[in-house]
């Protein structure tokens, strides 16, 4: 195809939405005109105009004209954390979902035990899951996984849940802002993984806490009210 | 089509037995994201065709063999319902639903950025709800506005319309009698953006004149559907956000 191709840079952008007038729009929609502007995420050029190609957020940022999506699918990119299932086990590496639309591999040298070949299924088995980091992705998008590093390791206990990429940054908040609010709230071990994984451990209390915290961002993580609301959540807890 | 001479589906005063003009459109619904477990969804009632459209993925392709190196397949799997029509209609895959399964998929092909997701699969079944002629278009606008809420790159929406000929006259948007009686059908996939035709099928026989009769209400109508088609996805979200950001 004869189009110029955005790059998938998607989290620099995502979380610059101050100061920047926000336009819903549509795939194929019209967003400015090609020149003197450059074509971000979720945009291409097409003839004189930059069109969208997602539905989200029109901006323009420095000259740069994006969308920020507000559904989109997780793209593994080097060095993120992410919190994988084993899908397949071979002799001496694992396959596992990380969300996305490829599979990430886990070779045996880069997994934090030395085991026998042909064992690797003694150390994890499918359907366990993992906190490990993306070591590189290639240009054929082969996802490479790492559990050597701190901390990285199988979590054998918790709860894991998915949130919408999109709503990663609210749960979050400034600077981890909440989640080191609903870390002491909840008083549980949370880890909010890249790929929109999210896992909570704790007594069982605080985890039931924390499914509230998670269904509100599912369903108002969109709302400009949802700040508020995660406010008065956290606050309630506090009281309790 | 064509053999059925004797039925009159044109009344005396000009219009079509539903009373619509020749060049008038059934009435077009549209809602997306009415499927919880999908990641993007579509319902849309066309006259009274209803579809519904589930997306998923992008996906890690399977089997194996399937993946591409260099981009996403299209797996789309289109169903009528056993009830969708007064015939009962078996059910599972048969050679028509494999043919609009196939030619919906590579329209589809061609407005979605395939080459972002190599080796992966992008999972799009259209479900038949109810059927009265027009459903492979229902099902490839319902698919547009799916694939659209999924979050999955496209250039462009893509409309399924269709426009024929009955008793030697061009209508737009055919109904059942005027399906099984007429004289030709004419089903495209437009990008209503560009005017560009992703898809085009064509049963029966028309002129050129005809023809390009057909491709003026085609393109007409697929504008009036993509308004509607932003207008749904749009709504999903801004109702959704209490109408701000």
């Amino acid at each position: 195809m004869g189009w110029r191709v955005a790059g998938l840079g998607e989290k620099e952008m995502s979380g610059a939405k101050k100061g920047a007038e926000l336009r819903l729009v549509t795939p194929g929609e019209a967003i400015g005109a090609s020149s003197g502007a450059r074509a971000g995420t979720g945009t291409l050029i097409m003839g004189d105009n930059i069109i969208a190609t997602r539905v989200g957020w029109a901006k323009e940022f420095n000259g740069v004209t994006s969308v920020d999506p507000i559904h989109a699918a997780y793209m593994p990119r080097s060095g993120d954390l992410i919190i994988g299932v084993v899908e397949s086990v071979r002799n001496n590496l694992w396959f596992a979902d990380v969300n996305g639309p490829f599979n990430g591999l886990l070779p045996m040298s880069l997994a934090p035990w030395k085991v026998e070949f042909g064992a690797a299924r003694e150390q994890m088995d499918i359907g366990d899951i993992m906190l490990a980091r993306v070591q590189e992705v290639d240009e054929a998008h082969n996802v490479v996984l790492t559990m050597k590093g701190v901390g990285l390791r199988r979590l054998k206990e918790g709860i894991m849940s998915e949130i919408s990429m999109n709503h990663i940054s609210r749960l979050r908040g400034d600077g981890d802002s909440t989640l080191r609010q609903l870390k002491e709230a909840s008083d549980c071990r949370i880890i909010v993984a890249e790929n929109g994984r999210v896992w909570v451990d704790g007594d069982s209390d605080g985890i039931a806490f924390m499914r509230t915290v998670l269904d509100l961002v599912r369903n108002e993580g969109h709302k400009a009210t949802f700040s508020a609301s995660m406010e008065a959540l956290i606050e309630e807890r506090r009281n309790a | 089509m064509g053999g059925y001479g004797d039925v009159k589906l044109l009344r005396e005063d000009g219009l079509r037995l539903d009373g619509r003009k020749v060049d008038e459109m059934r009435e077009v619904q549209i809602e997306a994201g009415v499927l919880p477990a999908a990641e993007g969804s579509a319902w849309v009632k066309h006259g009274l065709n209803v579809a519904v459209c589930a997306v998923y993925g992008p996906m890690e392709a399977h089997p194996r063999k399937i993946q591409r190196q260099d981009r996403a397949v299209i797996d789309v799997r289109y169903n009528m319902a056993p009830f969708s029509t007064s015939d009962r209609i078996r059910p599972g895959f048969n050679r028509r639903s494999r043919e609009i399964s196939k030619v919906t998929a590579e329209a589809l092909e061609s407005v979605v950025l395939v080459e972002r997701f190599p080796r992966s699969k992008i999972r799009v079944e259209i479900e038949i709800l109810a059927a009265e002629a027009g459903t492979r278009c229902v099902g490839i606008t319902a698919a547009a506005v799916a694939l659209a809420d999924a979050g999955i790159p496209m250039r462009d929406l893509i409309v399924g319309v269709a426009s024929g000929k009955i008793e030697d006259t061009v209508v737009l948007d055919l109904d059942k009698a005027e399906d099984n009686y007429g004289q030709a059908d004419l089903p495209m996939g437009i990008l209503p953006t560009t005017g560009e035709i992703a898809f085009l099928q064509m049963d029966g026989d028309l002129s050129v004149e005809e023809y390009n009769t057909c491709m003026e209400y085609n393109l007409k109508a697929a504008r009036e559907i993509h308004v509607l088609m932003v207008d749904a996805l749009k709504r999903r979200y801004t109702e959704k956000n209490g109408g701000e950001a």
